[in-house]
């Protein structure tokens, strides 16, 4: 199976939404915001391991999507407790208030 | 023109919509919405790589539990008032985070451009044919429980570690004073809706 000019466009596509998600965990401070560009930058790599595993003609790619998800899951639900374990000690907080977990 | 050309055109634009719409959108909860709308692409995409499963699996596990999950926390703590996006709390750090996000585009899009389809090397097929004459689903499930059956059974406990810290997170530690009840049930925003004892005795 020869790689396509399509395959590589995915690629590209990955990589644009990877930033897009990068640019905003950088400057986004709602954490709520913060965690959903995290998921967008996820997203991206998934795209390109699903298209790294159509070009080489291998299924490691989509299996390791499989265990992306389920890392994302994980992050995804201790990052909400971290929120709501925040958002009780100062409703309206940003990403400042994090040190307000410091035991 | 294919129909995969086309897929990925329409999918394309939207996915990088929808990232655009998390990135910019003032409200929590627009963002929110706009990230389902780039899940839903990026399933539409594995969809278009012959990743059945996966598409499957994206739709379900992203946009029917994370993001509402999400939804389902901003609604518990309220936090569905627009952002403040117009000050900027550090001086330059907009222009700073767009530079290194235009730095990371740059540096793979130089690499896909010079490299072309070469970009990607490897051995092909090392670990199972995409199309070795079985389902997608067959051959995933194959190497999930031979391959990586290992890896599958870290992420077990993976999960457990992250439930249980979920929930350690999420409960209400003794020393720290809690949160007084709301008088009413209507009295749960930030402005009181009713006056209190104090105002009413005046």
């Amino acid at each position: 199976m020869e790689a396509s000019n399509l395959d590589v466009a995915y690629l590209a596509l990955a990589a644009i939404l990877f930033a897009i998600g990068g640019v905003g965990l950088l400057v986004r401070r709602n954490p709520l915001v913060m965690i959903m560009c995290v998921e967008l930058m996820l997203n991206a790599v998934n795209v390109t391991f699903v298209a790294f595993g159509k070009m080489l003609n291998d299924i490691s790619g989509q299996v390791i999507v499989f265990f992306v998800l389920v890392v994302a899951a994980a992050e995804v639900v201790v990052g909400l407790g971290l929120v709501v374990a925040m958002s009780r000690r100062r409703p309206g907080a940003n990403a400042d208030d994090l040190r307000l977990l410091r035991g | 023109m294919s129909v995969e050309v086309v897929v990925f055109a329409v999918c394309a634009v939207v996915v990088l919509l929808g990232g655009l719409g998390v990135v910019l959108s003032r409200n929590p909860v627009h963002s929110a919405l706009s990230l389902v709308a780039t899940l839903f692409g990026v399933a539409v995409l594995f969809l278009n790589m012959d990743a059945q499963l996966l598409a499957a699996v994206q739709v379900i596990v992203y946009t029917g539990a994370i993001v509402v999950l999400i939804l389902f926390v901003m609604m518990l703590l309220g936090v569905d008032r627009d952002d403040d996006l117009d000050t900027e709390p550090l001086v330059g750090q907009r222009i700073f985070a767009v530079l290194i996000g235009v730095g990371m585009v740059g540096a793979v899009l130089a690499v896909l451009i010079i490299g072309g389809r070469d970009a990607v090397t490897g051995a092909q097929s090392v670990t199972g044919e995409l199309a070795g004459g079985y389902d997608n689903v067959y051959e995933l499930g194959r190497q999930l429980f031979t391959t990586y059956v290992f890896p599958l059974e870290v992420t077990a406990g993976l999960l457990t570690i992250a439930v249980v810290g979920a929930v350690v997170l999420s409960r209400r530690p003794k020393d720290v004073q809690p949160i007084p009840e709301p008088e009413s049930m209507t009295d749960q925003g930030d402005e009181p809706l009713t006056l209190t004892h104090e105002e009413a005795g005046h």
